[in-house]
């Protein structure tokens, strides 16, 4: 039982939440298969076994700005950016892909004709793409301004030298399979080096066919290989996990003779590492365990500050759960069905850190599976929860959700009007009587939700002079005020009741990572990728004092060395100087009333408040209130004034669906 | 560090201190007592403790004390001279000093020299010493002169030397000085010029004197305030000549130079003196201990009063006149170590000032640029010092050192070489020493008898020199067999060549038992198996089964059949070390050192067979010993390690599988061996099926912590 002790009414400040700690939500990430960094623009395009392509901007705090969702027949095997920024993918249906980076589509699709695709390469100039085919054949296209177009064919001929070598099995390896040669790499010098499925980095003379040198690093296949493009450093992935970094150094000092030497070996993977990159700074890594690890290279790295620590981005950076606050509902987007979830009640009260006993659980009401073998892009439940509205790359699918008693029906609204082909982004209003729809045309719709119908009510078209789709929403409280930003410009503030454009919130260096409408003030807070928070105020159309005072200031170090972008902010609908935020690993309010803190204040304190005093002190002393709980948090959410709701994913969930990884002895050997 | 304490006033008795300050002060007979003699009439007996005189003595108005009282250790007799000729001799009883035995002598007496353990000596001021009982005898004696006209005595010293006393003074003329030593035990005295050096034109303010095993350490302090080094020997190797000694810079500006009351030097230990005198030109005086080793300054005290200039130091008490009392400051030296020298200078520092960070900067230490970036003042001036006075004196030196080797005896290389290293630590160093080992070498060379053992040996500790900087060394050392200093090489070397590595290895192992017993072999990686073996022996047992290896186990039967006709050997053969401990220690050194398998086996090869097996048997025992702890170490400061015995076992089967096989002797070993890693592999094989046991335990574990896929809990932000 809770003891009831006298409050004085301004420690009630933060208060206490009920906390719906949601584990259910099975969400596991696909494998990752290829992928490709850009130096020019530093992008690095990530491609993964279910087919979408994710393109993250290592300048931006590695945020993952855009993604093209998979396709059931669509594995991709190669990856490579071609002819300055253009994109393109290859795999296992035959055809080359080439994405639009803008509009964040599919341009058009090439049937090589060679069969499934297994690898695929630009030419150093950048203007050719070679391919290799099952057919044995390889293939030359020439990339012209808007598509490819096929050169020349080259057939299997056994004259090239790397024909003739033979690869010579482990001599005391087990397996009595034939050895595989997973990548090769042909440095200017006429080096080969090639990695197999025997565990061996091979250097080759490209001239004679000879095996210069050979070196055995992995019991297991060694999968992946990519040089720099100073040639003097290469990193190779293995079955087992590990990752090796190979460099060129002298053999001895002062002397010009250099050598290949196994330098650094990373064990950041415990599955197959199937790519790896290697960038001017970093060593780039991915495989089966789903995490994209980026390891900067400390020789390389000019600053020593928080960017030269390793990044490991295992979830995306968008919002895969939507919540019906009314009815308690949360809904899951998965790649190819939607989960609607009801949450459980307590009657019961405790104290903070108490887990109460459910009067009623959680229920599965509804999984919904996609029609064809496209992934979902997005998806939502509005807020009273008798809409559900998800998009593929080529449908949008609307439904309406009958409830009696604990009975549920579910009724597609059809005829859908044809521009409503495909959505970056869907959001309902609070009333739920409007649906916006950000699709990838760029332009965004309004569409009146009537019992069971719809109405369309206006498009705003996309902007003269912008060619970028819109993929995040948000709209206020009150319905009048829509904001939509895409990935670089700056967010567009659109008046839902005059449907013309308001104002436009300025560009920022760093993309937008999340959006919110605070209800009453419509004040727009946006939170960026660099972890800056600005609060921009609609009605005046300028940054709010808080926002100036905090620019001013500056964020906590901590607070901007936190390597998780902000997915999901909201507000309480009682108290409005806060504003609720998470990331992946932490749920902040941040309390617009109390001083920011400074670098040399606590940020977070993990401990519990020794007594009433400490808790005083915590409460007063600065705007940010942290908790680290609930990680890796995937959603949370205000329900109502005193209920949150968190959806947590834990990495060993994640680990036990995935398939075990290569054994490996510890003892003996 | 050494250090300074509270200092307290003897008495506060006024002195009759003149100009010059007092006579002296002397020891007396009780640890705590000494007996000050001012520069008028009086004697005091003090006791330190008590802060307090015991007794006072005077010789009658119109008389003029002239040396210093000093106590006769031998019958607890006081003496003291008046008046340059009249002897007096009391004891406590006495209260006046005219009624007390008194002889007069035929020559002025410069001063009464009185040690523990020898007669008091009395010098006269012509240099010629008596025994006071010689002298009593006959008091109006012939006394001889031994300085020449108008060299006067300015300082000297009585003390022992190696259980015979020593007296070295030192005498000026017309600026020149000159030292005597005078030993007792075979009555000669040599005379040495002290050269100066640069500094010709300095007045030397103060000497002190402290003996270095074969020599005297004069320390002498310039006008200039420069401390100096002289090593006179003790054992000259050729009295007639008039020789000559060379200073060495110490210190530089210790002191300001010229100061009203002159200043004064005192050796407190090997590595410290205390120096009193103004450090700057205007400043107070200042007493400081300073470390000759580290030529830092270890602690101050300002004497604001001003002091004689005078020093004396007996038992960790400083006495000085400041102002017109006596006072005594007591100082604890412990031993300097590089730490303690410069733990002084961190404290100067202040607390907020960037620190420097200490690291070697190999492109200015080339050059002579080693000039400190600090902007601090005080570091800055000692850096310069420091560089000052070590660079240049080592020069010459090693300089001196080279040129020595050439032709000198062995004996004089072992000295100039001492002087060498007695200033090491710059930035040449190795170099220069590598150098010198190749200077010596070059000479065993050409002369087959030349062998600079010692030398050799020192130059090897210093920790500088490797196998690639004096490639000839460990060469000359094989080919004379020195086990001890093949030892040193292997412990001190980083970059032996395998087969030079080996070619030890044959000599370690093939050297006779009795040569082993002469040669003084480090011992610490070797720890005495021998007591411990009875006492543990049934433990032993069961503490090898732990660790996956049974001797006993039957597990390999007919392989095992013969072993077991002999059961008494088998333990015999586990339980005693198959080489005596000296032959182990040279072995384990081999143990420790680095190499590479693809160069070292080549070379196994070459040793004879008999010799691999007890090398294997040696290796296979330090396994057994191994596994009696649960740790898989072996006792000692520095054993071989479980990793390192294993390899040599590999390695050497490895290298010489087909010869072993073949020796009867080794079949019993090679059984132990193969059993030995029959065992392991099942160990392991068990070890990898718990592993799956208690992967699964984990995952029960796990889920037991699992809480559960949903939970309503309560959360307060603060």
């Amino acid at each position: 039982m809770r003891l009831l002790c006298p409050r004085p009414p301004s420690l009630e400040g933060m208060g206490e939440f009920k906390v719906h700690r949601v584990r259910f939500f099975n969400y596991v990430p696909s494998g990752i298969r290829c992928v490709a960094y850009n130096n020019q623009s530093n992008r690095l395009a990530v491609s993964r076994t279910d087919g979408t392509v994710e393109i993250y901007n290592l300048s931006a705090n590695y945020f993952q700005e855009k993604f093209f969702p998979g396709h059931e027949s669509r594995a991709t095997e190669a990856l490579c950016w071609a002819e300055g920024q253009r994109l393109f993918s290859a795999g296992l249906n035959g055809e080359i892909i080439e994405y639009d980076l803008q509009a964040l589509n599919i341009k058009y699709a090439v049937d090589a004709f060679g069969g499934p695709i297994w690898s695929m390469t630009a030419s150093p100039s950048g203007s050719q793409l070679l391919i290799g085919c099952e057919d044995g054949s390889v293939k030359l296209f020439q990339i012209t301004p808007d598509k490819i177009q096929f050169e020349r064919n080259f057939d299997r001929q056994k004259r090239s030298a790397i024909h003739k070598m033979n690869v010579d099995r482990r001599y005391m390896g087990v397996s009595k399979r034939k050895c595989i040669v997973w990548g090769v790499a042909f440095l200017s010098d006429g080096t080969i080096i090639s990695v197999d499925s025997a565990g061996k980095v091979q250097f080759w003379d490209s001239v004679t066919g000879t095996l210069a040198k050979n070196h055995l690093i992995a019991n297991a296949d060694v999968l992946s290989i990519a040089v720099a493009d100073q040639e003097d450093s290469f990193v190779v992935g293995t079955a087992e996990g590990t990752v090796f970094h190979f460099q060129l150094v002298s053999v001895t000092s002062n002397s010009n003779e250099k050598q290949w030497v196994r330098t650094k070996p990373f064990q950041h993977h415990t599955h197959d590492v199937r790519t790896v990159a290697h960038s001017p700074t970093a060593l780039i890594s991915g495989g089966t365990d789903t995490h994209l690890v980026i390891r900067p290279l400390m020789e390389r790295v000019e600053v020593k500050n928080y960017d030269a620590a390793l990044r490991k981005i295992t979830f995306p950076h968008r919002c895969l759960v939507s919540c019906s606050k009314k009815r308690q509902l949360l809904l899951f987007q998965f790649a190819h069905h939607l989960e609607l979830w009801r949450l459980g009640s307590t009657v019961a009260t405790g104290r903070n850190g108490d887990t109460l006993p459910l009067s009623k659980n959680a229920d599965h009401l509804l999984h919904l599976k996609t029609k064809g073998p496209e992934n979902i892009i997005c998806s939502c439940i509005s807020p009273c929860g008798s809409w559900i509205a998800y998009s593929t790359a080529s449908r949008f699918f609307l439904y309406r959700l009958n409830y009696e008693h604990d009975n549920i029906s579910l009724k597609r609204v059809s005829k859908m009007p044809a521009f409503l082909r495909s959505a970056l982004q869907i959001l309902f209003s609070e009333d739920s009587t409007k649906l916006f729809v950000a699709s990838n045309e760029g332009s965004l719709h309004i569409i009146q939700l009537l019992e069971g119908n719809f109405k369309h009510l206006h498009a705003f078209q996309r902007l003269s002079g912008t060619v970028e789709a819109m993929c995040l929403l948000a709209v206020s409280p009150d319905g009048n005020w829509l904001a939509a930003s895409g990935t670089s410009a700056g967010v567009h503030v659109y008046n839902v009741k005059l449907l013309k454009l308001h104002c436009t919130v300025p560009a920022y260096n760093f993309p937008v990572t999340a959006l919110a409408i605070a209800p009453n003030t419509n004040n727009l807070v946006i939170a960026h990728s660099d972890q800056q928070v600005f609060e921009y105020s609609i009605p005046d159309k300028q940054y709010t004092e808080w926002s100036r005072t905090v620019q001013k200031q500056g964020f906590h170090q901590l607070w901007l060395q936190r390597d998780t972008p902000i997915t999901h902010i909201s507000f309480h609908p009682k108290r409005p100087m806060h504003i609720l935020l998470h990331d992946a690993y932490m749920f902040c309010i941040i309390d617009k009333s109390l001083p920011l803190p400074n670098d040399k204040t606590l940020l977070y304190n993990p401990l519990p408040p020794k007594n009433e005093s400490d808790v005083v002190q915590r409460r007063t002393a600065h705007a940010f209130k942290i908790s680290k709980i609930y990680k890796p948090l995937l959603f949370m959410d205000l329900l109502d004034e005193k209920t949150l709701v968190a959806v947590e994913r834990p990495l060993d969930d994640i680990i036990a669906q995935l398939p075990p990884p290569i054994k490996k002895k510890k003892f003996g050997t | 560090m050494a250090a300074l304490e509270e200092e307290f006033t003897l008495s506060t008795v006024f002195l009759g201190a003149g100009p010059d300050g007092l006579l002296g002060v002397e020891q007396s007979d009780k640890t705590d007592q000494f007996l000050v003699t001012d520069s008028g009439r009086t004697v005091i007996h003090y006791k330190v403790s008590d802060q307090k005189p015991l007794g006072s003595w005077s010789v009658k108005q119109g008389h003029i004390i002239t040396c210093p009282a000093v106590c006769n250790f031998q019958t607890g007799e006081y003496i003291v001279v008046h008046d340059n000729k009249v002897l007096r001799i009391w004891n406590n009883e006495n209260v006046n000093l005219d009624k007390v035995f008194k002889a007069t002598l035929s020559a002025e007496v410069y001063r009464i020299h009185s040690i523990q353990g020898t007669e008091p000596l009395v010098q006269f001021k012509g240099g010629a010493v008596r025994g006071l009982e010689a002298l009593l005898a006959e008091p109006q004696q012939k006394i001889e002169t031994v300085t020449s006209d108008e060299e006067v005595i300015k300082w000297s010293k009585f003390f022992m030397a190696f259980k015979y006393p020593v007296l070295i003074f030192i005498t000026e003329k017309h600026g020149n000085y000159f030292a005597y030593v005078q030993m007792f035990n075979s009555c000669t005295l040599s005379k040495y010029t002290l050269l100066l050096g640069q500094e010709e034109k300095s007045v030397i303010q103060s000497f002190a004197a402290s003996m270095d095993r074969k020599f005297i350490s004069l320390i002498s302090l310039s006008s200039h305030g420069c401390i100096y080094e002289t090593l006179i020997p003790t054992h000259p190797s050729d009295t007639e000549k008039n020789q000559k000694v060379v200073r060495s810079l110490l210190l530089k500006a210790v002191v300001s130079g010229n100061p009203r009351n002159g200043v004064a030097l005192t050796v407190l230990d090997q590595d410290h003196v205390a120096v009193l005198g103004p450090p700057l030109p205007a400043s107070k005086e200042c007493l400081s201990i300073w470390n000759i080793k580290f030529q830092t300054l270890q602690t101050s005290k300002e004497l604001p009063q001003g002091t004689s200039g005078q020093l004396w130091n007996y038992r960790e008490n400083l006495f000085m006149l400041h102002g017109k009392f006596l006072t005594v400051i007591p100082y604890k030296c412990e031993v300097s170590s590089l730490a303690g020298a410069l733990g002084k200078l961190k404290h100067s520092q202040d607390p907020g000032a960037h620190a420097m960070p200490h690291f070697v900067n190999w492109e200015t230490s080339q050059g002579c640029g080693l000039g400190s970036q600090n902007s601090e003042q005080s570091r800055r001036n000692l850096r310069r010092r420091k560089i000052e006075v070590s660079l240049q004196p080592q020069m010459t030196a090693s300089k001196r050192l080279l040129l020595a080797i050439k032709k000198d005896s062995e004996k004089h290389i072992e000295v100039e070489l001492r002087k060498f290293l007695a200033m090491k630590q710059t930035p040449d160093f190795h170099t220069t020493t590598g150098d010198i080992v190749t200077g010596l070498l070059g000479r065993c060379k050409a002369e087959p008898s030349f062998y600079p053992r010692n030398c050799l040996m020192q130059l090897i500790q210093t920790h500088v020199l490797s196998y690639s900087l004096c490639p000839g060394l460990m060469e000359v050392a094989l080919e004379k067999s020195d086990v001890q200093m093949l030892q040193l090489c292997l412990q001190h070397f980083p970059d032996i060549p395998e087969s030079v590595t080996c070619a030890c290895l044959r000599i370690f192992l093939s050297i006779g038992d009795d040569s082993l017993q002469e040669a003084d072999i480090n011992m610490e990686s070797v720890f005495d198996y021998s007591d411990s073996v009875q006492d543990e022996k049934m433990e032993e047992q069961t503490e090898i089964l732990q660790n996956g290896f049974n001797p006993g186990e039957d597990n390999c039967n007919n392989c095992d059949q013969e072993l077991n006709e002999k059961p008494q050997d088998a333990t015999e053969e586990i339980t005693s070390c198959p080489v005596i401990p000296k032959r182990a220690a040279l072995l384990n050194a081999v143990l420790h050192s680095a190499y590479s398998e693809t160069f070292l086996l080549p070379h196994l090869k070459d040793i004879a067979a008999q010799h691999i097996t007890l090398f294997l048997q040696y290796l296979y025992f330090l396994y057994l010993k191994c596994s009696e702890n649960a740790t898989m170490t072996l006792p000692g400061i520095h054993p071989p390690t479980l990793n390192q015995i294993m390899d040599w076992i590999c390695l050497l089967l490895d290298a010489n599988f087909t010869v072993v096989v073949m020796i009867p002797e080794a079949k019993r070993l090679l059984i132990n061996l193969y059993k030995f890693v029959k065992s392991q592999i099942c160990v392991y094989s068990e070890l990898n099926k718990i592993e799956v046991s208690f992967r699964e335990l984990q995952k029960l574990n796990q889920e037991k912590n699992n809480r559960g896929l949903y939970s309503i809990e309560v959360l307060e932000l603060f």
